[in-house]
């Protein structure tokens, strides 16, 4: 495929946008994407991050552009802990600390959606120090739909111990976030 | 510096060790992206909080701690000159990005090469991976086992639903990145990449070219990796990146056939053609080297060219990068002295045999 942009390199990159709700796709060689500013650092062994950082960029360009956004922009979200405002984020595409997802609430939520192919939630590893509560919570919801089965299936034998391990792992896990809390 | 003592230094030595598929897969990588909870990301700035991150770790992860196979070294990038920082990425040890930001920079090097853990990168840390051939899941226990060793010290930012909270939102959420280095002459010379990739890039996965600015893959050489990194766990990711590989894998022997039994003089022909190049020339620069250096090794690896180690793309690739280049002269060079280097130590390499 050629590029769509220069109609003389090979198009090796492909980049889906979506503008007013359209989707369109556009494929261009590394070249045309770098002067297009898909790629902020072309050099880099992995621009992927850089390059879907160009993605929003582009888009935080055309919201402020339409004049929507700009008597908010008194009012503008910032970070409390860095200092980051919501416009920085977008420009750089970058968070600046740890309470910058808190920080920009709901404003993140279609930035990751997008990203993460409409993806919000967490489904992988915990911390295996810090996260045992979490860890145990995972651990109770999973019983939990256990439970249900079995109830369904009419084994209330086992869903009765099933239970009674649930209740166990509750407690337990109740004791290990109050103590998380108080660290 | 002999050839051989500057081809140890080019060449990690993980690189040399076998694995599955090797012919193809050059290499697996996986990368995680973390942060400590109440300090300011690298992002930020913030000079403060950044030699802070840098001490601490310093403080707790240099003395004596090993992890399983391999003891591990810290190394300031400020301790460092641009040639040797150069040559770090050139073996993709450390990223252009630490270099642009190494005052409050470092990396934790393990010996053979096949750990690096980038400190106040993009994120606080970034714990990086390698394996020969194909095995991801490999390198991504060990990733695990780092990330626990680091966590014992410290909390990290993370979130219930967010996951790992790094400073880019492509990251969020695993803040893995899996990686996969293929070498794959037969697709691009029959053109069946062309219609490969889009395919790819519509499950989720990115591919590029790892070598040269230009738009293609310079020397045949791709990474394939995972673009998101939210509401997939790490096994899911790994295991769909390993299914796209390894039909690839499939793809490429299948090429390799076809044009082998295609015209088998042609092919000998342009496999001979490269390596004449490779053994004669006097200048070259690196676009022309690495297109030679892929021929010559789809030659090795079917047989047409014998009495050269396998590992000669590898090295090559590695070898006649600017950065080592200059590390070899042991000065700056400029691009047309650098084509002259890069014909000589070609030629000498090849003159090595092995
Ligand atoms: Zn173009
Ligand atoms: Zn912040």
């Amino acid at each position: 495929m050629e590029c769509q942009e220069c109609h003389e390199r090979k198009a090796t990159l492909h980049f889906k946008h979506i503008i007013n709700g359209q989707e369109t796709k556009i494929s261009l060689c590394e070249v045309c994407a770098k002067k297009k500013g898909y790629l902020s650092y072309p050099e880099e062994g992995y621009s992927l991050n850089d390059l879907l950082s160009g993605l929003f960029q582009k888009d935080g360009l055309n919201l402020s552009s339409t004049g929507a956004t700009k008597s908010n922009q008194s009012q503008e979200l910032k970070c409390a802990s860095c200092g980051r405002t919501f416009s920085e984020f977008k420009k750089a595409g970058k968070f600046g600390c740890a309470n910058c997802y808190a920080s920009f609430g709901a404003k993140v939520e279609p930035i990751l959606r997008r990203v993460h192919a409409g993806n919000t939630k967490h489904t992988g590893r915990i911390p295996k120090r810090a996260g045992k509560y979490i860890q145990q919570k995972r651990l109770i919801s999973s019983h939990k739909e256990e439970l249900k089965q079995l109830i369904e299936e009419e084994e209330f034998e086992k869903a009765a111990v099933l239970r009674d391990k649930i209740r166990e792992l509750e407690k337990e896990n109740h004791q290990n976030k109050e103590a998380g809390d108080n660290t | 510096m002999t050839l051989e003592s500057f081809i140890n230094e080019a060449i990690s030595p993980w690189m040399l060790e076998d694995g599955p598929d090797k012919d193809i897969v050059m290499s697996s990588r996986v990368r995680l992206a973390r942060n400590f909870a109440d300090k300011l990301y690298p992002t930020s700035g913030n000079q403060e909080a950044l030699e802070e991150v840098l001490q601490f770790i310093r403080k707790n992860y240099t003395q004596q701690e090993d992890t399983e196979q391999d003891s591990i070294s810290f190394i300031p990038m400020k301790n460092l000159s641009m040639i040797e920082k150069l040559v770090l990425v050139e073996k993709h040890l450390i990223s252009p990005h630490l270099i642009k930001h190494s005052d409050h920079a470092a990396v934790l090097l393990s010996a053979q090469e096949q750990t690096s853990i980038m400190v106040n990168e993009e994120d606080h840390l970034r714990i990086q991976v390698y394996y020969p051939g194909l095995q991801l899941r490999k390198a991504l226990e060990e990733a695990y086992y780092l990330d626990d060793w680091l966590e014992e010290k410290a909390d990290y930012a993370f979130d219930e639903t967010k996951g790992y909270l790094t400073s880019c939102p492509t990251n969020i959420g695993t803040g893995m990145r899996a990686s996969i280095m293929m070498h794959l002459p037969a697709l691009v010379l029959t053109k069946q990449i062309n219609r490969l990739i889009p395919a790819i890039n519509q499950l989720g996965l990115v591919v590029r070219g790892i070598y040269g600015e230009g738009s293609e893959a310079r020397g045949n050489i791709f990474q394939i990796s995972n673009q998101i990194t939210l509401g997939k766990s790490e096994e899911d990711i790994v295991e769909d990146l390993e299914s796209i590989v390894n039909q690839l894998v499939e793809h490429e022997r299948m090429a390799r056939v076809y044009i082998y039994e295609q015209s088998e003089i042609s092919l000998e022909d342009r496999v001979f053609r490269s390596y004449g190049t490779l053994k004669n020339s006097r200048i070259i620069d690196s676009k022309e080297a690495a297109i030679c250096i892929s021929n010559l090794r789809l030659g090795i690896d079917l047989g047409i060219i014998e009495n050269i180690s396998e590992n000669i793309l590898n090295e090559l690739m590695v070898l006649t990068q600017p950065g080592f280049l200059q590390h070899y002269a042991n000065k700056a060079l400029r691009s047309d002295e650098r084509d002259i280097r890069r014909a000589s130590i070609i030629r000498e390499r090849l003159n090595l045999k092995k």
